[in-house]
């Protein structure tokens, strides 16, 4: 518990004091929008109508471009092997820095989310669905993106490589989430997307971690 | 089992296969092509264009049985470190990638003058589309370190990782309810008529040796460029 702590913490501190990530990350999220609003042109109901769509499909895309960072730095810097070689369970490192990246990309898209949709001209009812489902739909991405990331250590364009990865396992993520705010806008129950993101959250958090440090084992061998 | 993780036992075995598989495979597909284009009965709605199911059914089979293989022979990679169990994922993720393919764009085929529409973003259709993505993915992801040992066990886990979605694919029939029609093959039974089931089961048996025989050349090939590469160290290391 204490390596996990240490490693929280230090995640966390770091990310303070480097704050352009978190901005870059949220930066991208509202241009990426922008470039919808844009694209589909101004109508305030063909924007509407997208919108759940959108804010989802970018917050995704987002955190995507977050993650080829969660281990590379340190794997580069060699801290990565230092770490392992502490003695933390892989595991434990793997869930602590998964935690860090969910509490500043996860947290800062689910921040900026309802300003974003508010720009798309999401319907008043779609706002408390936008959020939990952001909420129980973020640990997701963090969490596969870690395992995704780990892969990757050491690749040839490894940015790229991770999007050719992550994206298809982000599918059912995205489909679940967006369901989840376009019901609530057309007035219907969100119990069965919000039970199934929860799910997917739990089968994540049980496999995930994992896989992630099964993969940074063979990264640093 | 771990007798069989001697390339030399192996190869021997798979060469001794390897007429076998495609001596069968060439007959099936003999038999089974007319059975299933020409003489099997159309079908009462949907005339002749039911027989695209001849090779869309076994194509989905096989996109979904080679990605099966290829993970189980990745857990035995990453367990056992049995680098032939790699070289049979590495050899069949190109097959399997293939066959998904054709599985895909016969269903296009097919649902255009059924469905009237080419895709539809339903269960089934999207789940196959990630297990393409999967692949690609997997093929990608081996070739890319500097270090191929490290692509291998990268792509292996991969491979394990994406095996989450073949279950998903099986089943999204069942728990969703989708345009896409239920399976043929299932834990009841068959649910087509005998006159159908016969050329489709022998289309099955087509491509499952046709996929046995093409994954023994691939396997040569692969085992052959390991030696060249063995042979090349060895020539730079002399010198």
């Amino acid at each position: 518990m204490n390596g996990f702590n240490a490693i929280l913490r230090r995640d966390l501190t770091l990310a303070i004091r480097n704050q352009g990530e978190v901005m870059m990350v949220i930066a991208f999220f509202a241009i990426a929008a922008t470039l919808f609003a844009f694209g589909v042109g101004p109508e305030a109901n063909v924007q509407s109508r997208i919108a759940s769509g959108v804010v989802w499909t970018t917050a995704l895309l987002a955190a995507l471009l977050s993650l080829e960072r969660l281990f590379a730095v340190d794997y580069d810097d060699g801290t990565l092997d230092q770490l392992l070689l502490s003695g933390v369970e892989p595991v434990v490192l793997v869930l602590a820095k998964t935690l860090a990246h969910w509490l500043t990309t996860g947290v800062a898209l689910l921040i900026a989310a309802p300003a974003v949709a508010l720009g798309l001209q999401l319907p008043a009812t779609g706002y408390g669905a936008l959020m939990i489902s952001l909420l129980l739909g973020t640990p997701i991405l963090s969490l596969l993106g870690a395992v995704g990331a780990a892969i990757v250590l050491g690749a040839r364009r490894g940015g790229v490589l991770l999007s050719l990865l992550l994206l298809p396992l982000y599918i059912p993520v995205l489909i679940f989430g967006a369901a989840a705010v376009e019901g609530a806008v057309l007035g219907m129950t969100t119990t069965a997307p919000y039970a199934v993101l929860g799910g997917l959250l739990i089968l994540a958090l049980t496999l995930c971690p994992w896989a992630a440090a099964t993969a940074l084992k063979h990264a640093v061998e | 089992m771990h007798k069989f993780a001697n390339p030399t036992f192996f190869m021997k075995i798979a060469n001794g296969i390897f007429p076998w598989a495609t001596g069968i495979s060439i007959l099936c597909f003999a038999v089974g092509l007319p059975l299933a284009l020409i003489i099997s009965p159309p079908d009462y709605q949907q005339g002749d264009t039911v027989r695209i199911m001849y090779v869309h059914v076994p194509a989905a089979w096989m996109g979904l049985m080679v990605y099966g293989v290829m993970a189980a022979s990745s857990a035995v990679f990453l367990i056992w470190r049995h680098t032939i169990a790699h070289l049979v994922a590495r050899a069949s993720a190109p097959i399997g990638a293939v066959f998904t393919a054709l599985c895909l764009v016969t269903g296009m085929l097919w649902g255009e003058p059924m469905w009237g529409t080419w895709w539809v973003w339903d269960a089934r259709l999207t789940s196959m589309l990630i297990l393409f993505f999967l692949y690609l993915g997997y093929i990608a992801l081996g070739d890319s370190f500097e270090d191929q040992e490290r692509g291998d066990k990268a792509a292996a886990l991969l491979a394990l990782v994406g095996s989450v979605n073949l279950p998903i694919v099986h089943f999204s029939v069942e728990w969703w309810n989708t345009l896409h029609q239920p399976a043929i093959f299932g834990l009841k039974g068959f649910s087509v008529n005998a006159a159908m089931l016969q050329p489709l089961l022998l289309m099955v048996a087509a491509f499952q040796f046709y996929y046995i025989a093409v994954l023994v050349i691939r396997l040569r090939a692969e085992l052959l460029s390991a030696k060249i590469r063995t042979a090349r160290f060895n020539l730079a290391a002399a010198e």
